[in-house]
């Protein structure tokens, strides 16, 4: 079995979510790396979109911005945002995936402050795109380190819609029917949310991984699903692309 | 019950009010070529909100923003829509008891994407010396889509259920028609913009070579538009192609010749963004001593844009950024 570290198994395992012939919308960092792994192994036919107006790009490599020249390397359009985000607004987009700073047990994201609003200890740079995606795309993807700072019972604020307080909630909020988190991968799990109350359940433990352990790195009462299955762990075919293709500076996967 | 944002509203969104601007700003086709230096003189003025085109470190007026902060212009609003390092550079500006950045609309501000944190640009939002308006990057581009319509409002489905809304200056009305929640984001008019462009003639009919990200809907939005352009085409070639015409020269009031204008921007089909620039950028900016040498030697200390590139590596440096951006598919 191959060696690989906590990013390289995250990013292997998120990209084998997204099927050929699916449309995402991909938000910077992680995700970017992501998508591009899908298109060169099991899905070459992605419709990747990037929100400054990237379409269908056959990715050279990875992306170091959602808006530079890459986003639309031999695309099928080069076009802008409102473009984009309408697609997506109009029902168009399967999945939207995203990087996390804060989350919750409802998939509630923050990305735009540690502490409090008025005098934050940290400012991130807040929504970008993110909640624009994550209120229109069916499924929204989530990628994310796995730690109890990071998953929280509550977020110091919440930039992006999960399913705010729970089954119906979203709705009733205003926000498109039949929209929300889908998956959280972490370097730990991949987690799912319940069908009936909407919180987080782990279905998938990475290999070498129990769920008091997962349980240990998070802050709110994490659920389990019916059934939970072991991740494959990634394979020598994967690490190869990702390695050589996607991310062969290792700014995210760490090797150069 | 419909909700409102608690953010403060900093622009006017009245459209009569945009009319009454319109209504006097000349079509007529005339010269409109001067020097980044004249621009910023003569159309930033102090108190303005300022408009940003591009993507943060993709297609950005750098050559304008500098100018901005060397000519020390205060008290400005600003909107954050993906602002990257353009928001870096006016960070820039709020030092030393001076205040370029007094007010911004927030959709994506302080981070560089996958490069992390701006320390000064978290050090004056962290501070409260800048007022903040929360909003996401689609909704603020909608902003500037309703002013460009010449519409007060448009409606739009995300921000619903969020502290981003509750930050906001938006307000959630009932549709007419279906009776459905929608979130109606106010008309956004800049009073000035700067955007850089592949190629513009003299008079501002422009090009963009790439993705548009918000810019269509910022040029014809601002009252004032700044266009610097990689470079200056004739009119006869924007009349062989009027359908690549993608900002009309009514839109426009200057229009500067800055060939590595998005420097160290990322310009497509011409040059990548120059990593290593940004990231020692990045980390001057941890030491204030180094931090303000660094200032000193890239913005106050150079007269002109082209001198700011020739401490960057000049015409070597470009020639590895333009090898790398029309390459990046032979690996």
């Amino acid at each position: 079995m191959a060696a690989y570290n906590a990013m390289e198994l995250m990013i292997c395992v998120a990209s084998r979510l997204l099927e050929d012939g699916a449309t995402v919308a991909v938000g910077t960092g992680g995700p970017c790396a992501t998508a591009m792994l899908a298109q060169k192994t099991h899905a070459p036919n992605l419709y990747i979109m990037f929100e400054a107006g990237g379409m269908a790009p056959q990715l050279p490599s990875m992306p170091i911005s959602v808006g530079d020249s890459r986003t639309f390397y031999r695309g099928l359009m080069a076009t802008g945002m409102c473009d984009v985000m309408e697609a997506c607004q109009r029902g168009v987009v399967d999945y939207a995936f995203l990087g996390g700073g804060q989350i919750d047990a409802y998939g509630n994201l923050n990305s735009t402050v540690i502490g409090d609003y008025d005098h934050p200890k940290v400012r991130f740079p807040g929504s970008g795109g993110a909640n624009d995606f994550a209120s229109f795309c069916w499924h929204t993807l989530i990628m994310t380190q796995h730690d109890a700072r990071r998953f929280v019972e509550r977020v110091d604020f919440l930039t992006s819609p999960g399913y705010l307080t729970g089954a119906g909630a979203r709705e009733e909020a205003g926000l498109p029917p039949n929209t929300g988190p889908y998956r959280v991968i972490t370097d730990l799990a991949v987690m799912g949310f319940d069908e009936k109350t909407k919180r987080m359940q782990v279905e998938y433990l990475h290999p070498g991984v129990s769920f008091e352990q997962v349980q240990q790195n998070t802050g709110f009462e994490m659920l389990q699903g019916d059934e939970v299955h072991e991740t494959q762990p990634p394979s020598e075919g994967e690490l190869r692309v990702l390695r050589e293709q996607v991310d062969p500076h290792g700014y995210l996967i760490g090797r150069a | 019950m419909n909700r409102s944002g608690n953010g403060p509203l900093f622009m006017n969104p009245d459209p009569d009010e945009a009319r009454a601007f319109f209504r006097n700003k000349k079509v007529a086709l005339t010269d409109k070529v001067m020097s980044v230096k004249e621009a910023v003189s003569r159309f930033v003025n102090d108190g303005d909100y300022l408009g940003s085109g591009g993507f943060g470190t993709n297609r950005i007026a750098t050559a304008a923003l500098h100018e901005i902060v060397r000519q020390k212009k205060c008290d400005l609003g600003f909107a954050g829509h993906t602002t990257t390092h353009d928001f870096q550079i006016l960070a820039a500006g709020n030092r030393g008891g001076e205040k370029v950045l007094a007010r911004v609309d927030a959709a994506y501000i302080v981070g560089l994407e996958a490069r992390g944190l701006s320390p000064q640009a978290r050090r004056i939002m962290q501070s409260g010396e800048v007022d903040v308006c929360e909003w996401t990057n689609y909704a603020l581009a909608c902003r500037l889509q309703a002013a460009a319509m010449g519409v007060s409002f448009l409606p739009v489905r995300s921000m619903f259920g969020t502290d981003t809304f509750e930050h906001s200056a938006a307000k959630e009305i009932d549709c007419p028609f279906t009776g459905q929640k929608v979130m109606a984001v106010p008309a956004l008019s800049p009073d000035v913009s700067v955007i850089h462009v592949h190629e513009s003639d003299c008079y501002g009919n422009c090009r963009i070579y790439g993705i548009t990200m918000a810019d269509l809907e910022l040029a014809r939005a601002s009252k004032r538009v700044i266009v610097t352009a990689e470079k200056i085409v004739t009119t006869d070639a924007i009349r062989e192609r009027p359908y690549d015409t993608v900002i009309p020269s009514f839109c426009v009031d200057a229009v500067c010749d800055v060939p590595f204008g998005s420097y160290p921007g990322n310009m497509p089909g011409e040059y990548f963004s120059d990593e290593d620039h940004l990231k020692v950028w990045m980390a001057v900016e941890a030491d204030e001593a180094q931090y303000d040498a660094f200032l000193e030697k890239h913005i106050y200390g150079v007269s002109h844009f082209s001198e700011y590139l020739t401490r960057c590596g000049g015409e070597e440096r470009i020639a590895i950024l333009r090898a790398q951006e029309l390459n990046v598919g032979d690996a």
